[in-house]
């Protein structure tokens, strides 16, 4: 077991833990945002730079302060270790940086895209961007592609977090797309347009933290904050077949994976249950899902912000705006 | 006259083929080192005090010393041959003309490991190198310097050449192994590092060309004897790539400690300044490193003559300081214009990020554009800091040292010469240059 402070709060978490789960142990008020990695997805992360904290003690043993930022989704934790997120200066200042360096070239599309509303993008832009943008060039732009009849590409949009690349790579049993390219002219592709096929390759919307993967069935039926998500399950013989129904009216919209307060699906499901399964009668109904904090979709569903004992409102940086 | 230590023979013809070679006292260092244990050799590389040639000047003993040695898994020593840093060209100069010089050193440091196989990772472009490389592994082996049962002693080594495609990300270690496994040449994020984890998930060791190189004449001389050569922790000798404004631009082997004032203006090395104009700037590590103008290229901060050491280029932090780097020494006399060296550097950083992590993939892009911007005599005095805000942005944000590397040219070049950017863009009319204008266009000069 090791002893962590994060934030001034203390935890003992068992040893090769992430500073991330760590902190997300303790609770949203501490945890950093994450784009890129993906709990059930192992060697995710480290890309998208917005986890990144500051470490001012390394552990007990060697108590030297880390000398740069760490990206703490693919850092483990020592015993002794003191960690910054919401109280330290520079991985705020950082995390800005990212996330204007992550919408300089996103299209801001939101009032036109499906994943407004449950984009992790949206949430962390509002979060820790800045209200207004510096760059005044021409931003970058791709095409959109069907891959297969149920999945659209809508590159622009893409952060390029991997996770969709370790999906094809962990859950299918071939791989048919990936990174083409580098630079930022890096885009996921097909190579040659070639059809995503196989029965997990659902997920990979499910795991997009923006709109670059959207659900074909699904697109323009409706704002997600106007669906109401209902937690379902059926006896599936490819996977869990534990879903959430999305409806408007009596109609499934759409089906999708659970999704935990961090916006992670634990369990994922085959494309039967996902594209194919789309009557209530095809379904077992559990009840109304439980929302997370995240995203508009929770608006109005007015939730009590929970400060560890040891934090006190005034050591927390405000949040934008 | 320094100590040439690499170079000795360079004036010898014929030093790339085996027969010269092996005349000239060549493959000495592999006789000497396989009567040793492994462990005596590491040993004497450490007390050389030998630093990474690469850029990083990382102690090479220690990182010999770092390298996991479980039981039953293979080792690998891998060279990085690709030398993409823009401004420096010393380790092509090396393998095309002293083919064998790495070899020797390849088989001594791999004894010293324990590795049974070993690659030599070269760029793409020097493909012509690759022959010259494959042609003296091949007399390598038939002189029994490679195989199994190395001259009789039992240590068998394999070696081989892989050409990349050209990608600078490659030269990044844990990138290029992945791309010496056959996958995207993308760098991995550490930990685990190569020496516990690195080529197909086993210890590895990575060195520069220049640093294997160097094994050979330590080995021979022996480590306390190498370590008199240079000055402080800066030991040995050093072979610099010169470029730019000077008379005599190309490959020198220095002994570290050599002036940086008697390196430009000697007749022995750069011959001064073409054209006799005045000096203006100084890259001396490749162009990653921070650029130094002329009189904190020649004096430290403290008034003590800038050494060409790890120690004296960096003295006085990045504020004023730089780093020797690869050496890569790019001389600008007070014709160039800064901001426009920039942005060639710039665009060569947007062209080269690998695209893996959201700073350098996008911020390099921008930087390109901004500088772009300036030099195209639409910038603001806002464009500058904004610049610098980026750059700021970038470092040590990143995965690998791409997004330091392409953060400090901008950094320095605002920092020591602002008043060039903002003359740019107070009066961009007075900057337009018309030659330039006149190529782009295709126009004939009037």
């Amino acid at each position: 077991m090791a002893k962590v402070t994060i934030d001034g709060v203390e935890i003992e978490v068992p040893d090769g833990t992430s500073i991330l789960q760590a902190a997300r142990m303790i609770g949203p008020t501490v945890a950093p945002p994450a784009m890129c990695f993906y709990t059930n997805l192992p060697s995710s992360g480290g890309y998208c730079r917005t986890c990144m904290v500051e470490v001012t003690k390394g552990s007990e043993k060697d108590p030297r302060p880390m000398p740069k930022l760490v990206a703490s989704c693919r850092t483990t934790v020592m015993d002794g270790m003191v960690v910054g997120n919401r109280t330290s200066d520079k991985a705020i200042d950082a995390r800005k940086g990212v996330v204007e360096f992550l919408l300089l070239n996103h299209p801001l599309d939101c009032p036109i895209c499906d994943q407004a509303g449950e984009c992790h993008l949206q949430d962390l832009s509002y979060e820790n961007g800045s209200a207004k943008t510096r760059t005044d060039f021409e931003r970058r732009t791709f095409d959109k592609i069907d891959i297969g009849d149920k999945i659209q590409l809508h590159m622009n949009r893409c952060i390029l977090c991997y996770r969709c690349v370790k999906v094809a790579d962990q859950l299918t049993p071939e791989r048919v797309h990936g990174v083409m390219n580098r630079g930022d002219h890096s885009e996921i592709s097909t190579y040659i347009t070639n059809a995503v096929d196989n029965e997990f390759s659902g997920n990979m919307i499910d795991v997009c933290p923006v709109g670059a993967l959207t659900d074909r069935t699904f697109r323009f039926k409706s704002r997600v904050w106007f669906t109401k998500p209902v937690t379902a399950h059926r006896d599936c013989d490819k996977c869990c077949g534990k879903v959430v129904l999305w409806y408007k009216g009596d109609d499934v919209l759409r089906v999708t994976g659970r999704k935990d307060q961090w916006g992670e699906v634990a369990e994922f499901i085959c494309n039967t249950c996902r594209f194919d399964k789309k009557r209530t009668d095809d379904w077992v109904v559990e009840g109304p899902t439980n929302l997370s904090r995240h995203s508009v979709i929770s608006a109005n569903h007015y939730e009590k912000l929970v400060v560890p004992n040891e934090l006190t409102l005034n050591d927390i940086k405000p949040l934008n705006p | 006259m320094g100590k040439k230590l690499l170079l000795q023979h360079d004036n010898v013809p014929g030093i790339d083929t085996y027969e010269v070679y092996r005349q000239q006292g060549g493959y000495a260092s592999v006789e000497k080192a396989l009567k040793m244990t492994s462990d005596e050799v590491v040993e004497e590389v450490k007390k050389s005090g030998l630093r990474g040639r690469g850029g990083a000047g990382f102690p090479t003993g220690m990182k010999w010393s770092f390298l996991a040695k479980p039981e039953g898994v293979p080792r690998y020593l891998v060279c990085n041959a690709d030398e993409s840093e823009p401004g420096t060209f010393k380790d092509r100069y090396l393998m095309q003309r002293h083919p064998h010089l790495l070899i020797e050193g390849m088989i001594t440091a791999s004894y010293a490991l324990g590795a049974n196989t070993a690659y030599i990772y070269i760029r793409g472009e020097y493909f012509y190198i690759v022959n010259i490389l494959e042609k003296a592994i091949e007399e390598a082996y038939t002189a029994g310097w490679l195989g199994d049962n190395i001259q009789g002693t039992g240590y068998s080594l394999n070696m081989y050449v892989h050409p990349g495609a050209g990608a600078y990300i490659c030269g990044e270690e844990t990138a290029l192994l992945e791309s010496l496994e056959g996958k995207r040449g993308n760098p991995r994020i550490k930990p685990p590092f190569p020496a516990v984890k690195g080529l197909y998930a086993c210890p590895t060791v990575v060195n520069n060309v220049e640093t294997i190189a160097a094994v050979v004449p330590i080995v021979n001389m022996g480590g306390d004897e190498y370590a008199k050569i240079g000055i402080g922790k800066s030991t040995g000798t050093k072979l610099i790539s010169a470029s730019g404004h000077i008379k005599k631009p190309g490959v020198y082997e220095i002994e570290l400690g050599l002036p940086v004032e008697e390196f430009i203006y000697s007749e022995e090395y750069c011959g001064g300044i073409l054209n006799d104009k005045k000096l203006k700037a100084v890259v001396p590590g490749g162009s990653s490193v921070p650029v130094l103008p002329a009189e904190l290229s020649l004096k430290t901060p403290t008034g003590e003559p800038r050494l060409m050491s790890y120690e004296s280029l960096s003295e006085g932090g990045f504020i004023s300081g730089s780093m020797l780097g690869s050496g890569g020494f790019i001389v600008m006399d007070e014709t160039t214009s800064i901001v426009r060296n920039l942005h060639t550097f710039t665009r060569f950083y947007h062209h080269e990020s690998c695209g893996q992590c959201s700073p350098c993939r996008e911020g390099t892009g921008w930087m390109e554009k901004i500088t772009h911007k300036i030099l195209d005599g639409h910038g603001t005095l806002a464009d500058i800091d904004l610049l610098w805000d980026i750059q700021r942005k970038i470092e040590g944000n990143t995965i690998c040292p791409l997004g330091d590397a392409a953060a400090w040219p901008v950094a320095a070049a605002i920092r020591h010469f602002r008043e060039e950017f903002e003359e740019y863009v107070s009066n961009p009319a007075s900057i337009v240059d018309v030659k330039h204008y006149y190529n782009i266009h295709n126009l004939v000069e009037a």
